[in-house]
């Protein structure tokens, strides 16, 4: 049984179906990419999935249980964490800070604890920054976990968005476009990361991503999406060679889809 | 000229030199407000002392040492001998509870909520109805109170009204967020805007048909709490340093003094510790960005419920507190010009900074029951002496009475507000982060 299994999901604004009858599943351990030209439908996908959007059709199961009808919240509490498509971090609080809002479904302290600072809260803070150091270590971000998030450089903050994802200690990660901007070499090193969750954290990874370069360097397969539905999946390998997939792209101008949104 | 000054200030705050300073101020302070009670420029002086303390390097038990000798021994006696001064210190510590209940919902849930007197009046009039005779007087119209009317509770009971005030008001702050919480931004500040309205209207109206609030003549007299021998002790013990014998007056100013002292310290430490938690952490992010939030698990109403219920309390218990010391409420008390003057004193201090709003409130209460009350006094000397405005040669005796800067609050808060935003939006005190211990700053050199 699949650890995510979408059925016929369809999601419109007004007159735009963005989203049509996605029937696709991710299997768990793998890495599994979504690609498609812009404004095809993957984001929608996404924030379908996630609780942001109800589907006007079909269903969602993560876990075997359906993810239809609960709140964003609520389907991060089953453990699905994500990252944005345009980096969304909390600006004016701390990197270590960031991380820490990503444990709150785990952090089990309440208003009481806090307010007499209990010898639980103690504890569970100090625990959390420690976890959260090593998270830090784990992307790749050194001495910074004292700056304000809103001020580390484009690549740095990519990996406190991962860092703060990871917090969550997710079952299912969810990436957008995640090395979007990123130069040769910082794409490179994405890559080793998101292996790296998933062979040492056991994380399975679900991604949209547009270079090409990353898809076929890490995905273990992939599915396509053009207006809104899926036209082709399968290994890297059946991609490059499917004749849809290359005239939906090429067809619709590959410098499009090369065109790296930040 | 500006390195100048901050090179003057650099040097000034090493080594000994902030220790001196902070001394000279108080001893100064404290010597010029003893022999000249009236004097605004001295009581200035003194207040300079915590301003020093807060920002300058000092050692933190020195810190604490004169913090608490200013606030323990000197205030209270110079607040004997011009008891003006204590009303101002109670005044700036009631507000300074409210605007770090606001700071929560405003600062760091980033709420916008313009009704947040509302709460104030809610653990006033609470206090204000059970601790009168208004119980008894439910069903005789406002004015008319029969001479036989009793107190309905001891007095004693105001100490649990200072809880009940938080509780209620986290009630109303919850009762008011379910429906309210689901606009966002400016439809938030409407709403809650007329909520606040609602209240005061409430306590304005509701004399009839049960006489609940006494209608726009107010409720008193309401019970004070019977001071203990302890206090009564305190009050001779201070005898020899204030001249006379304390009078009851004053024992109570004192009294209310240092529960409001009590309570604004307790409301520092709880927004202090919340802030620094998984529930402050929520607040902020949701302020930040609530898609990112909410996708972190982050229950946004019901985080959102929790900000307007805790920063509610604060107003509940100083409205309880309001009500015993001045024994009087009335709907006027409560308008909305006070939500607007709490949510300056927080810009002022800065948005989100602990240490901001409290001295925005006490900045704006010093301002406008203090500076601008002078000012108009001056004016007025100024009227009745034969000078004249130089260059122009009018006569002040001329100017229109209408004139009175003390009617000026709303101006001064519009000002404040409008030059804060625009030149300085974080305030006078920005909100930090805490830096905390990383232990990997030192393998990077
Ligand atoms: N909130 C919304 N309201 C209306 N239309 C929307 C909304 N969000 C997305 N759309 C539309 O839905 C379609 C799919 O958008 P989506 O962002 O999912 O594309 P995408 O595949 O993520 O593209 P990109 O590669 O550019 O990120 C687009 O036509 C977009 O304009
Ligand atoms: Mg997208």
């Amino acid at each position: 049984m699949a650890l995510l299994q979408t059925n016929n999901v369809v999601k419109r604004f007004g007159g735009l179906t963005a989203v049509n009858k996605m029937t696709f599943s991710v299997e768990a351990g793998k890495i599994v990419s979504i690609i498609g030209p812009n404004g095809a439908g993957k984001t929608t996908f996404f924030n379908t999935l996630t609780g942001i959007y109800t589907p006007e059709e079909g269903q969602i199961q993560f876990k075997d249980k359906s993810l239809l009808g609960l709140r964003p919240d609520q389907v991060a509490a089953t453990g699905i964490a994500r990252t944005f498509q345009n980096i969304r971090l909390f600006g004016s609080m701390t990197v270590l800070e960031n991380i820490l809002v990503g444990m709150h479904i785990q952090l089990k302290q309440g208003a009481v604890d806090t307010i007499f600072r209990s010898k639980k809260f103690n504890e569970e803070e100090k625990d959390a920054e420690n976890r959260a150091k090593d998270l830090m270590e784990y992307v790749g971000l050194k001495n910074v976990g004292n700056e304000l998030a809103r001020n580390l450089p484009y690549g740095g903050q990519r990996r406190i968005e991962i860092a703060r994802a990871l917090a969550a200690s997710p079952t299912l990660l969810l990436l957008d476009e995640p090395t979007a901007g990123m130069n040769p070499n910082e794409s490179e090193d994405a890559i080793k990361l998101f292996r790296r969750i998933r062979d040492e954290k056991g994380i399975t990874i679900l991604m949209i991503e547009h270079d090409m370069r990353v898809v076929m360097g890490i995905s273990e397969y992939i599915s396509v999406m053009d207006y809104g539905e899926k036209i082709a999946e399968g290994s890297p390998a059946e991609i490059r060679a499917d004749q849809r997939v290359i005239e939906a792209y090429l067809g619709r101008g590959a410098a499009v889809a090369h065109e790296q949104k930040v | 000229m500006n390195t100048f000054f901050s090179d003057l200030y650099k040097k000034a705050n090493t080594g000994f030199w902030p220790v001196v300073i902070a001394f000279a101020f108080l001893v100064v302070g404290t010597i010029s407000v003893y022999l000249n009670p009236r004097s605004l420029f001295a009581f200035l002086t003194l207040l300079t002392t915590p301003v020093i303390l807060y920002f300058m390097k000092i050692d933190t038990k020195v810190k604490v040492f004169i913090g608490l000798l200013l606030l323990i021994v000197i205030l209270p006696v110079l607040g004997i001998r011009n008891i003006f001064y204590l009303e101002v210190i109670f005044q700036m510590a009631v507000f300074s509870a409210l605007a770090l209940g606001l700071n929560i919902v405003i600062g760091m849930a980033g709420l916008l909520d313009l009704g947040y007197v509302a709460f104030y009046a809610v653990g006033a009039y609470a206090w204000a109805i059970f601790g009168s005779k208004q119980m008894s007087l439910l069903h005789s119209i406002p004015g008319a109170a029969p001479a036989n009317a009793e107190f309905f509770l001891d007095a004693r009971w105001f100490w649990l009204f200072i809880f009940l005030g938080v509780g209620l008001a986290a009630l109303m702050g919850i009762l008011l967020g379910l429906p309210v919480l689901r606009v966002k931004g400016d439809y938030l500040a409407i709403v809650t805007l007329g909520f606040g309205e609602v209240i005061r209207v409430l306590a304005l109206n509701l004399d009839k048909p049960l006489n609940l609030t006494n209608g726009p003549q107010g409720i008193t007299p309401i019970q004070r709490p019977p001071l203990p021998g302890v206090v009564q002790a305190l009050g001779n013990a201070l005898t020899p340093l204030v001249g006379h014998v304390p009078t009851e007056a004053e024992i109570y100013n004192v009294f209310f003094y240092f529960l409001a002292l009590i309570i604004i310290g307790i409301a520092i430490v709880v927004a202090t510790r919340l802030e620094d938690s998984r529930i402050g952490r929520a607040w902020t992010a949701i302020r930040e960005d609530e898609t990112a939030a909410i996708a972190m698990g982050i229950p946004l109403v019901k985080m959102k419920l929790a900000a307007f219920a805790a920063g509610a309390s604060f107003a509940g218990a100083m409205g309880a507190v309001y009500a015993a010391n001045r024994t009087f409420v009335s709907p006027e008390t409560f308008s909305f010009q006070v939500s607007i003057g709490v949510l300056t004193m927080v810009i002022l201090g800065g948005l989100g900074s602990i240490p901001g709003v409290i001295f925005g409130a006490s900045a704006v209460t010093l301002l406008n029951i203090q500076i601008l009350q002078n000012f108009s006094l001056y004016l007025s000397d100024l009227r009745q002496s034969d000078a004249v405005i130089p260059i122009i040669n009018f006569p002040w005796k001329n100017l229109s009475n209408q004139l009175d800067p003390a009617k000026y609050q709303k101006l001064v808060f519009g000002l404040i507000l409008i030059l804060m935003m625009i030149f300085r939006p974080s305030g006078l005190i920005p909100a930090a982060r805490r830096q905390r211990e990383l232990g990997d700053e030192k393998e990077a050199e």
